[in-house]
């Protein structure tokens, strides 16, 4: 007959009720009649139903050479049980409510422990439960309800007010407003349109659209990060290897403390056999290495949960501690700290001429740039002439054949060998003090116009990095621009040191630069581009783009592309770290005076423990290192305008 | 010092010589390789007071998997976890429970309690 936890405890207490009524009874001096038979009787059925399961456990680890917890409490509670019975058969003192309670005690700390184990794992089931059952698609021309397992990619999903989104795609037909805040951690619903990106498990609110079906499965956004999370919750923090150290040999040694403590009672200190025992099966008792161990998982599983709630994903516990240490947050320039959508603000030369080249060049270009130059020509209907002999520079611009000449867009770097007019020059530092890009556009060796370009901040650049210096961050921006924009941006946010001028290819060598200097770096970037210098980072984080989480990259990702995300994720990440140092804390010094008081060290100035209030201690003590991971879930955290509970 | 005292003396040293080689000597580990049939491995790990056998041997490239037979009633054994590959199950709800192991490349998963009392390891050839 399999019991569960609970059902023994509930058997075990009803069972203890003539103990219990004989030990309120003890100071009226009421002795039950025949006490010592019940006692005995009930308190076997106790053992039986309730504490065999341990011995039973410990005895198949002791043939392992193992020991753990289940050793301590079969060893208290046998001590206890067999002592009595010799007891009882030789007319002393009996001692079957030390058996019985401590078994009871245990048995409620290990129900709890269960339930609250569950609560704490239980935010993961919570974000699989956000995924909707079925979705509406069309088939043969009709929209019709399949289940989830049957959407294919490609196929053209129907989404109605108030209904979930089944799975992520780009939308193609309708407009409407989405509620995102189970994977972004967003309150603010988002307006989305035609080529949108939407992703599966968000809520529709006023629009009817139909979208194309991108990802299915388990390579939709949810189940990336439930995996994710899932990862998360059961990594190692390298904290855990004291743990580890520890639990190896804790109960060894807890065994071989309670056989001194009977020693020095017994035999140095002429102690009565029966209180010998009973100090020694304290200690044993009170000694709980589940809390030792309980500390940091449960700790890494709520912190970790809470957080992906928030839309900032841990990768593990190791990337949790090590944000811990860090001082310095280096900040991508374009994306991250900016919109990253620069638009063409001043054209200086002639600006059909100016344009035609440069968007007859960018066409082949994926730089964020050239986006912008094109868009640019769209509006000014500039078509671009077919150019050949294309090539890239690197970090520099582009190169191309231009109607028979030689054709050159791009920063200033590409004209060290061209004629650029005192004018130009001029021109070209006024528009960088004002925060733009200017990119020079040159043939045959003549410089013969500019575009200025310009990529605000993103809205909340400015308070994310005023909130990290706040905490006693430096704030660093890693650019490939020109320094007189890149300080213009670096004021606007407030940022405390430019790097600019960076090719894409040195930003790593200049996060090592910063590490050699003492310095423990923490990198954003957008997490495409910068995979090199996210590894290289102590800690990478990646800011989301899309459906996409690339976690290979960073340590964290945010899923919102928002800078507020970046101290969202070094406050959570620093609030559980804490609490897995306040659990292991308390957790050690439970035992460090716990154990002393169990053994009568204390006993002289009258504080000592009997077994049954050990027991209730043990009990006490790993169910409240839950409690305060649990509590995790409680903690403020910044820029977080609801609380999530 | 009677003789009483001095018996239990004697006793509590020797007591504490064996606690000391039983849990803290070298002990041989028990390892077990998985049984291949029809493209597919598995192995049998009973959890009782701890895992036996405690090592499993995969090979490489052969879908896996390792069924944990849950003996042990306490609250202790009832999840396993494998912190590498994001495994955390509760073996109390049914009574034997699969976990899958990639094999796709040679190397050690250990797995363990979810205190991290015990230890086990998968091993990938």
């Amino acid at each position: 007959m399999k019991l569960s936890n609970i059902k023994r405890f509930w058997i075990a207490l009803i069972l203890s009720i003539p103990m219990i009524i004989q030990m309120l009874a003890m100071p009226f001096h009421w002795m039950m009649p025949g006490y010592n038979w019940i006692a005995f009787i009930t308190t076997t059925v106790i053992m039986l139903i309730s504490a065999a399961p341990y011995w039973k456990s410990a005895w198949a680890a002791f043939k392992k050479h193992n020991a753990n917890m289940n050793t301590l409490v079969a060893v208290g509670t046998s001590v206890a049980y067999f002592y009595s019975i010799f007891a009882m058969f030789t007319n002393r003192a009996v001692y079957f409510e030390s058996a019985a309670f401590v078994t009871i005690f245990v048995l409620l700390g290990d129900a709890m422990e269960e339930k609250m184990h569950s609560n704490a794992s239980n935010a993961l089931s919570k974000l699989i439960n956000l995924q909707a059952k079925d979705a509406d698609v069309l088939r043969n021309g009709e929209f019709v309800k399949l289940p989830l397992k049957e959407v294919h990619v490609g196929d053209i999903l129907r989404v109605k007010p108030g209904e979930k989104i089944p799975v992520d795609g780009t939308i193609t037909e309708g407009t409407t407003t989405i509620d995102e805040s189970m994977v972004t951690g967003e309150s603010m619903p988002v307006t989305k349109k035609k080529g949108d990106k939407v992703v599966g498990a968000t809520i529709n609110s006023n629009g009817t659209f139909t979208f194309k079906a991108t990802k299915v499965g388990s390579n939709t956004m949810l189940s990336q990060i439930v995996e994710l999370v899932k990862k998360a919750q059961t990594s190692h923090a390298p904290i855990q290897n004291l743990t580890d150290k520890i639990s190896g040999f804790f109960v060894p040694a807890v065994l071989i403390i309670a056989i001194i403590t009977f020693v020095i009672w017994y035999v140095f200190l002429n102690a009565s056999l029966v209180n010998a025992i009973l100090f020694a099966v304290s200690v044993i008792v009170i000694a709980c290495p589940c809390a030792l161990g309980l500390a940091t998982p449960t700790a890494l599983m709520v912190g970790t949960a809470k957080s992906a709630k928030m839309g900032v994903l841990i990768k593990n516990g190791e990337v949790l501690e090590k944000v811990t240490n860090i001082d310095t947050v280096v900040f991508d320039k374009t994306g991250t700290i900016t919109i990253g959508k620069p638009k063409v603000t001043d054209i200086v030369g002639d600006s059909k001429r100016v344009l035609t080249v440069a968007t007859s060049l960018e066409e082949s270009s994926e730089h964020p740039l050239a986006t912008a130059i094109i868009k640019k020509a769209k509006e000014e209907k500039i078509a671009p002439v077919k150019v050949d002999n294309f090539a890239a520079i690197e970090g520099k611009g582009v190169k191309a054949n231009f109607n028979n000449h030689t054709a050159l867009v791009g920063s200033n770097k590409l004209f060290a060998n061209s004629n650029i007019s005192q004018e130009i020059q001029a021109e070209a530092e006024q528009l960088q003090n004002e925060a733009k890009t200017v990119i020079y556009v040159g043939l045959d060796q003549q410089v013969i116009g500019l575009i200025a370009i310009q990529d605000v901040p993103k809205p909340s650049a400015k308070a994310a990095i005023a909130e990290l210096k706040k905490r006693g961050l430096k704030t660093v921006m890693l650019t490939g621009d020109n320094k007189n924009v890149a300080q213009a941006i670096g004021k606007q946010v407030g940022i405390d040191q430019i790097i600019a001028g960076v090719l894409p290819t040195d930003k790593v060598a200049n996060i090592k630069k910063l590490q050699k200097a003492g310095n423990k770096v923490a990198f954003v970037g957008d997490g495409i581009n910068d995979t090199p210098a996210l590894s290289t980072a102590d800690v990478g984080i990646a800011m989301g783009a899309g459906t996409d989480i690339a976690i290979e990259s960073g340590g964290i990702v945010l899923v919102q592309n928002d800078l507020m995300g970046v101290v969202k994720a070094l406050d959570i990440s620093k609030k559980t770290f804490n609490r897995i140092k306040l659990n292991l804390f308390w957790a050690l010094i439970y035992n460090l005076i716990g154990i002393p008081i169990a053994a009568g060290l204390f006993a002289g100035v009258g504080l000592q423990l009997s077994p049954e209030l050990a027991g209730l201690a043990m009990a006490f003590s790993s169910v409240s290192v839950l409690t305060s991971s649990l509590l995790l879930n409680k903690a403020k955290i910044a820029g977080t305008s609801t609380q999530t509970a | 010092m009677n003789t009483n005292q001095i018996i239990v003396l004697i006793a509590a040293i020797l007591l504490i010589g064996f606690i000391i080689w039983w849990f803290f000597g070298k002990h041989q580990e028990t390892a077990e390789n998985a049984n291949v049939t029809k493209g597919k491995q598995e192995a049998d790990v009973v959890v009782n007071g701890g895992y036996s056998p405690s090592t499993i041997v995969l090979e490489k490239n052969v879908p896996a998997e390792v069924n944990f037979d849950l003996k042990d009633s306490t609250a202790c054994l009832s999840h396993v976890v494998f912190d590498q590959l994001g495994v955390n199950k509760d073996l109390s709800k049914k009574d034997v429970t699969p976990v899958k192991i990639p094999t796709n490349k040679p190397g050690e998963y250990d797995f363990t309690c979810q205190m991290g009392m015990f230890h086990g390891k998968v091993v990938v050839k």
